[in-house]
């Protein structure tokens, strides 16, 4: 039975430097998976291979049994992989409830011709996406911010809006990058059970993080870059034990 | 809608519909000059305004509508009305055409090639182009819209159908700013690639944009050509895409009523103020670097949020979304 | 064969002229990632200046033809460059942490307002230049009859332009533009100061655009308020062509430009010879947008 997403033998060069090198990993259907490294590790250019941000040299990347490598975002979108961004690239100046709006616009058909006559069935679809956007919006815990401009929420409050934004795609992977960026321990907290619920739905989630606990706490399968390459693979346990890992992120002891 | 402004529309319908028969002939002119900026600066929002791109060739499509128009009319003899969709059609065709290779280039290249394909229409056009265009002189004889066989003549005539059009447009515009497509156009203005990561196909809502804006340009075109009867290539010059550009701007890039009164302004205040006529361009020079500096917004800015807390449904419960997400793809269907 | 030699010189002397233009606006480009569309105006004041200069003063009375035109190319690019750098305090310096749309639209006002300011002082016919100032002999070269003029036109293009080549590249001042043209933040952090850069620049360029614009006057007899216009967007191609931001790019650029007009414009068609400019322009930003000389920059997401 193959999984949900198959990354094979991806390779990506810029110029000279060789970012993502020969990766390859499995994203199971239902689970959580972490790719974890240090800084520079190659971790979101491989997560812009998957999304379509950029276009792997060499090697595949297989979506339930879709082709990526080649394909524009915002048809892998339409796929069902949804993203959020490591630098947050949310709609600042529009309200966090148009923000996630726009989730809706890949499952949603109106064209011009609707927009100007209004055809019943079309104000139905605009109503029923609204509907959509305000339970994601509940769903991440923003309902009472859902009128505040995404730019005066606050910086927790914007990755759980960009989350919310990816949910309501209707995604069946979604890709975090690095989602507890910036939030202190309660907010972390908060995100880990976030997680457990978007599973519990049935989505299937991928995750960049450099927090270690929630890794340990959230992730199900662990993936290790270094220098654009895999250096291990396993249960968070395992990995946290690993030589190799500890070493890529802590460099050689000095005896 | 709220009563203080739909009594404010009402009002002002009213004096919209009344004015013909207050100023004379020259006034009426004018106005009906405003009222064809108007349309041009609304079709140039949808592009700059609503999308975000940099378009200063705008008279391109104006001249395109103006002068499909002018050959169909004046050639094939066909009903002047009738060639209103025919050159909406053009010109949204040689939008799509010319748009399509350079869509993806970044907001100051794609300024200078959109000034560059103005300049070879223009020059086309003064060339005879496959000996349609009739050269530096153009295209006279253009006939007379007739409408339910009423032939419009006077200015007070051309009045009515400009304005109607103009209100027909606002309707329409204003709607789509509340719609999917409009929302579209937003998200990849204020950032494409959050807005192609949504799932938004960024390129070809560039597309659409131009081709929209460049429709309606075209389509004004026609109501211009109706009017003078004399097309030439002199009135579709860069320095005109610079005006309606000007008027987008100073009115409020991405506002339907920021750019009609950017309109009124650009047209009627020299109008107003004949001393300066002369100099007018100096002065849209000034007032462009001004702007920048002073109030990029424009005069009469989009207003945000476009929702408002009352109009949102109350939020379900979290259990509805499991229900939603196995069949959430059905209901939004 | 005749033909084709005459016509190439030709090119070559209106794309020295383009190129002194192009230099301008990539230096600006390179340092401030801004298309400086006032550019072309600024040159056209050269034209004109050169003009109003030579006749208050009659210099050509006073110092001969060869002083003459010594002591005006000197004021021209001193007072050109002068206007270059209020344009930039006035213009562009408060718009510096604004959206890109805002420092584009002010450049285009501040053309607008120049080329408009200059109508209403001069007028809207050709000013012409005095004659005499420039020889008018031809000489051999390769078998045909060149005149001296052309000659010495690509000859006063290519001084000017190893000039600046050797002063980016070999001084102090140069290096600190070029570090600010590749990351002003950078630069900043090891102490350069990126306002005097930027003024600099402002000096400079616009000062070879005014030269440029002296040139085209003495060259061609008249001036005109439109000819910013015209030559400002077939320079703007020219740095483009050679790729923007980069100095010796803008001088192939526009010789380049220089010679495939004319031998577009000889041997195609002279009605459509401005076009020539707009389609390469377009042309290459759809095939190679970085130009024949520049590099690629990749976006990180």
């Amino acid at each position: 039975m193959s999984a949900l997403l198959e990354v094979r033998d991806v390779t990506k060069r810029f110029g000279g430097l060789t970012a993502v090198n020969d990766v390859s990993f499995d994203v199971p259907q239902g689970s959580i998976v972490g790719l974890i490294g240090p800084n520079g590790a190659g971790k979101t250019t491989t997560f812009n291979l998957i999304t379509g941000n950029y276009r792997a040299d060499h090697g595949s990347v297989t979506f339930a049994g879709h082709a990526l490598v080649g394909m524009k975002t915002h048809r892998i979108v339409k796929l069902g992989v949804a993203r959020t961004f490591q630098n947050i690239r949310l709609f600042q100046q529009l309200t966090a409830v148009e923000n996630v709006l726009s989730g809706r616009h890949c499952r949603t058909r109106a064209g011009v011709l609707g927009a100007m006559v209004r055809l019943p069935g079309h104000v139905r679809e605009e109503r029923a996406a609204l509907q959509r956007a305000l339970d994601e919006i509940e769903f991440v815990g923003l309902r009472e911010r859902a009128m505040d401009l995404a730019k005066n929420l606050s910086y927790g409050d914007q990755r759980r809006l960009e989350i919310a934004r990816a949910l309501a795609t209707d995604p069946k992977l979604v890709i975090l990058d690095e989602p507890a960026g910036g939030m202190n321990e309660q907010e972390t907290d908060q995100l880990v059970e976030l997680i457990a619920r978007i599973k519990a739905r049935g989505i299937t989630i991928l995750l960049i993080e450099h927090d270690m606990s929630l890794v340990m706490r959230a992730c199900e399968h662990v993936v290790v870059l270094e220098y654009g390459e895999k250096i291990a693979e396993g249960s968070p346990e395992a990995i946290q034990a690993d030589p190799r890992v500890v070493e890529a992120y802590l460099g050689t002891e000095e005896v | 809608m709220k009563p203080r402004l739909l009594l404010g529309l009402v009002a002002a319908l009213a004096v919209l519909a009344a004015a013909p028969l207050a100023l004379d002939a020259y006034w009426i002119d004018v106005l009906n000059s405003v009222g064809l900026y108007a349309l041009l600066a609304l079709s140039l929002n949808v592009i700059l305004g609503d999308a975000g791109l940099f378009n200063m060739g705008h008279a391109a499509f104006y001249a395109v509508g103006a002068y499909t128009t002018a050959i169909l009319s004046t050639r094939l003899n066909l009903p002047v009305l009738w060639t209103l969709p025919l050159a909406g059609l053009a010109a949204a065709l040689f939008a799509a055409l010319v748009a399509r290779p350079v869509i993806h280039l970044r907001g100051d290249y794609l300024l200078i090639v959109t000034i560059g394909m103005g300049e070879i229409v223009r020059i086309a056009l003064v060339n005879d182009v496959f000996g349609l265009t009739g050269g530096a002189n153009g295209i006279f004889g253009i006939p007379r819209p007739v409408l339910f066989g009423h032939r419009i003549r006077t200015p007070a005539e051309f009045y009515y159908l400009i304005w109607a059009f103009v209100l027909v447009t606002i309707f329409l515009f204003h709607r789509l700013e509340r719609s999917r497509f409009g929302r579209a156009l937003t998200y990849l203005r204020e950032d494409p690639v959050a807005a192609e990561g949504s799932g938004v196909d960024t390129v070809s809502y560039k597309l659409a944009a131009f081709v929209l804006g460049a429709a309606w340009a075209g389509m004004a075109g026609t109501l211009f050509a109706a009017k003078m009867t004399i097309i030439s290539p002199e009135s579709f010059s860069f320095w005109e895409s610079v005006v309606v550009f000007l008027m987008v701007i100073l009115g409020g890039a991405g506002s339907i009523p920021g750019v009609i009164l950017g309109a009124v302004l650009v047209v009627a205040l020299p109008e107003a103020f004949r001393g300066f006529a002369n100099a007018r361009m100096l002065v849209f020079g000034l007032v462009m670097m001004v702007m920048m500096v002073f109030r990029t917004q424009g005069l009469w800015p989009l207003r945000r949020p476009r929702f408002r807390e009352r109009d949102l449904p109350p939020a379900r419960a979290t259990e509805a979304l499991s229900e939603t997400a196995a069949g959430g793809v059905e209901a939004a269907r | 064969m005749e033909q084709l030699l005459l016509q190439l010189m030709n090119g070559l002397a209106v794309g020295g002229i383009y190129a002194l233009i192009a230099l301008g606006y990539t230096m600006v480009y390179g340092v401030l990632k801004l298309i400086n569309f006032a550019h072309g105006d600024l040159f056209t004041y050269g034209g004109y200046l050169g003009l109003t200069l030579l006749t208050s003063f009659a210099l050509q009375g006073r110092l001969g033809a060869l002083g003459a035109i010594a002591v005006l190319t000197v004021m021209v690019m001193g007072l050109v460059g002068l206007m270059g750098v209020v344009l930039e305090r006035a213009a562009y310096r408060p718009l510096r942490e604004s959206p890109r749309l805002s420092a584009v639209v002010s450049a285009l006002g501040g053309s607008i307002f120049l080329q408009n300011m200059l109508m209403l002082v001069y007028g809207a016919r050709f000013q012409v230049y005095p004659e005499g100032l420039l020889p008018q002999t031809t000489i051999g070269l390769f078998g045909i009859q060149v005149p001296l003029v052309r000659i010495l036109v690509v000859l006063a293009s290519v001084v000017m332009m190893t000039a600046l080549y050797l002063f980016v590249q070999k001084t102090k001042i140069g290096t600190a533009v070029r570090a600010a043209a590749i990351d002003q933040g950078a630069a900043r952090l090891m102490g350069i100061d990126v306002n005097k850069v930027v003024s600099l620049v402002f000096l400079v360029g616009p000062a070879l655009g005014g030269a440029a614009g002296l040139l085209v006057g003495l060259y061609y007899g008249q001036v005109n308020f439109t000819m910013g216009w015209t030559y400002g967007m077939k320079a703007f191609t020219a740095a483009i062509l050679g790729g923007i931001g980069n100095i010796p790019g803008a001088m192939l650029g526009g010789f380049l430009l220089g010679v495939i007009e004319a031998l577009g414009a000889a041997y195609l068609s002279v009605a459509w010879k401005d076009a020539i400019a707009f389609g390469v322009l377009i042309l290459i930003l759809i095939v190679r947008p970085t130009g024949l000389l520049g590099e690629r920059v990749a976006e990180k997401v």
